[in-house]
């Protein structure tokens, strides 16, 4: 799925609006076009006081809002993408990648570590739409499979908040295969007895949909969330016709089987170590 | 093949060269002289035997330069060719006795996935291959072989039943992609494939799997997890196809050609990358000029490879294979090592660069030219 696809007009609506509003202070929400007082926002966990719309949040701060304070404990933090083709689009692949690395000051798309959560420890993996809309290249892929290889070597429940416009086109087939690599890790996890949790976010598409996003023992969505393999343009073109409301959201694959449960963010912690509770060893 | 077929396949650039890709039309123009010297022939004279036995021979030296450079926007109109071998066409050539196996029992059959026991030199596998379709109605019927979840879940269902029976699985690779469609996401496409690549890769068979096409992304690798992978010298293999990829990252599907440059889709990239293991030689011209040759490559990179991993234990097989997976892709190990390896590189282009102009002077030195 396109990048471009994942931001929708509404995004697009929303950047402009932040641009007229003073920064910080309070802004226009995406969804339901009231002005919100950001620190409110803040102290509800990016969700609209208004409306309920679950903004999309990056790594760290999804962290802090999920884990025991202080308890985070990052590893494989440094792993840096070789830029394996060379790649270059009308900016060279390293320089995109130096861009998002200084804007978001993270070196990729996903962190990884170890934590608390309401004192039950979990690996926990946390993908960033912040960045290149956590698309997943090589870096991404070789994380995911630490996380599962170390919750497997930990004997813990394994947690991976799932958010993501696709594979990084910019690592061409090298980021199609890391597709099958998260996956058959996941199967050693498995086979291990492993428990492996998904909290899907905004949006988890395309190749990360069609690997470890789609794996999970249990799988908890965020309301609203989009979630869908192929581009929903794509989609449109192919069939040539208008797209059914509500198509590709979480609610829809709760719908259609896909999902179990969808959680509002305020109570996801709770409901984490309540499935910890059920299923943890 | 009617136009309105050659119509459906589209962007395959053969129109108005009956047959010849775009970048083939030095072979159309020779084509051409041929049949013109072959109505004049009719008269019967020697010169003009002579004349056609030599654009005969131009011809097959031309081909041999076109295709031996091919680019990789070329290659994808080779892998694309309407004539081109299918996995049905493999099945009448290299293997025997097809027993096709229908359904996921779930909900369907999808056309896009053929699936079946057949027998393959010495070896009885389960067959496993996308199917594009001969025919306007088979296409339509197949959905031009992008699959269904159904599709999915059929060829994993086959995969579990060679398992229980120690069949060997084969996977031949040829699609645009997972159909892209609301029954699709309705009935679950990213689970389905998922699901297909979590079991490929503890399915306790051997498992070896061949991109004779398109190799389209997600859809492809849906059955391409395996003990080895293998592309036909003029198939592609991509996350992306190259139209898609121009019109994301360049806003203008114009830049196809870049596109299929930059993403690194042709057997020897993809070689040189360690994502596949072999290349099957393709005969002169492409496979669809010579399907039987085709064929027999593909059948002795099958057997070979099952001949293989008979000789293996299944627990060191499947260990072998989840080794083989885990290792794909490459990383540094902090930005550190990356500046580091820059800085290296740059020394040692800073070195060779000086080394060259030391020995450029030598030269020139040597031969007296005033430079
Ligand atoms: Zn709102």
């Amino acid at each position: 799925m396109a990048i471009d696809e994942a931001l929708g007009p509404k995004d697009k609506a929303a950047l402009q609006d932040r641009v007229e509003i003073p920064a910080g202070l309070w802004t226009r929400c995406e969804s339901c076009g009231h002005i919100v007082y950001e620190k409110e926002v803040a102290e509800a966990l990016n969700v609209c006081p208004e409306c309920g719309h679950h903004r999309r949040v990056d790594a760290r701060t999804r962290v802090a809002q999920l884990v025991d304070a202080d308890t985070f404990e990052e590893f494989a933090a440094d792993l840096t993408s070789t830029d394996p083709l060379k790649f270059t689009d009308r900016l060279p692949y390293k320089e995109r990648l130096e861009r998002e690395q200084k804007k978001t000051g993270e070196v990729d798309a996903v962190i990884i570590g170890k934590a608390f959560i309401r004192g039950r420890g979990v690996i926990l993996a946390v993908m960033n739409p912040k960045f290149i809309m956590a698309s997943m290249g090589a870096v991404v892929g070789e994380k995911i499979t630490r996380a599962v290889e170390r919750a497997l070597e930990e004997g813990l429940p394994l947690i991976v908040v799932t958010a993501s416009g696709g594979a990084r086109m910019q690592e061409g087939m090298i980021s199609l295969v890391q597709m099958a690599k998260t996956s058959a890790a996941l199967a050693r996890f498995d086979d291990a007895g492993g428990l492996y949790v998904v909290v899907a976010s905004d949006p988890t598409t395309a190749g990360v949909a069609a690997s470890f996003a789609s794996l999970g023992d249990v799988i908890i969505a965020e309301p609203k969330a989009m979630i869908g393999f192929a581009g929903p343009r794509v989609i449109a073109n192919t069939i040539n016709a208008e797209l059914p409301e509500g198509f590709q959201t979480a609610e829809f694959m709760l719908e259609h089987g896909f999902i179990d449960r969808i959680v509002d963010r305020g109570q996801l912690r709770s409901e984490l170590a309540r499935v910890i509770d059920y299923c943890g060893k | 093949m009617s136009s309105s077929a050659t119509a459906l396949t589209n962007s395959n650039h053969t129109s108005g060269l009956s047959g010849f890709l775009e970048f083939e039309k030095p072979l159309a123009r020779i084509q051409h002289d041929i049949e013109q010297l072959q109505h004049e022939q009719d008269g019967g004279s020697k010169k003009l035997a002579v004349n056609i036995r030599q654009q005969h021979a131009r011809f097959k030296s031309t081909m041999k330069r076109l295709y031996s450079s091919l680019t990789p926007w070329e290659t994808v109109l080779v892998a694309r060719h309407p004539n081109r071998p299918l996995s049905t066409d493999y099945l009448k050539l290299i293997f025997r006795d097809f027993t096709e196996l229908h359904g996921d029992r779930t909900f369907g059959d999808d056309k896009a996935l053929i699936t079946g026991f057949a027998r393959i030199g010495k070896h009885k596998v389960m067959f496993i291959g996308h199917n594009k379709g001969k025919d306007v109605k088979e296409r339509v019927a197949c959905n031009f072989g992008c699959a269904h979840p159904e599709g999915y879940r059929k060829a994993l269902r086959k995969m579990k039943l060679a398992e229980k029976y120690g069949l060997p699985v084969v996977c031949l690779i040829d699609t645009q992609g997972a159909y892209p469609g609301i029954g699709a996401e309705e009935r679950g496409i990213s689970h389905a494939i998922a699901v297909n690549l979590m079991e490929m890769s503890r399915l306790r068979t051997p498992v070896v799997c061949a991109v004779i096409g398109e190799g389209g992304s997600g859809g492809a690798l849906g059955i391409g997890v395996g003990d080895r992978a293998a592309m036909f010298q003029h198939a592609f293999y991509s996350v992306i196809s190259p139209e898609g990829c121009a019109a994301i990252l360049w806003k203008t599907a114009d830049h196809r050609k870049q596109a299929a440059e930059a993403l690194r889709i042709t057997a020897p990239e993809l070689k040189k990358l360690g994502l596949i293991d072999t290349i099957i030689p393709e005969p002169m011209g492409g496979a669809h000029r010579n399907p039987e040759a085709a064929g027999e490559a593909l059948e002795k990179y099958i057997t070979t490879s099952l001949d293989e991993f008979k000789l293996l234990a299944t627990d060191a097989l499947v260990a072998k294979r989840q080794q083989r997976i885990r290792d794909l892709g490459s990383f540094y190990d902090s930005p550190s090592e990356l500046a580091a390896r820059e800085k290296a590189k740059q020394l040692s282009a800073r070195r060779s660069a000086s080394r060259s102009t030391r020995l450029a002077k030598r030269y020139v030195a040597s031969t007296n030219i005033t430079a």
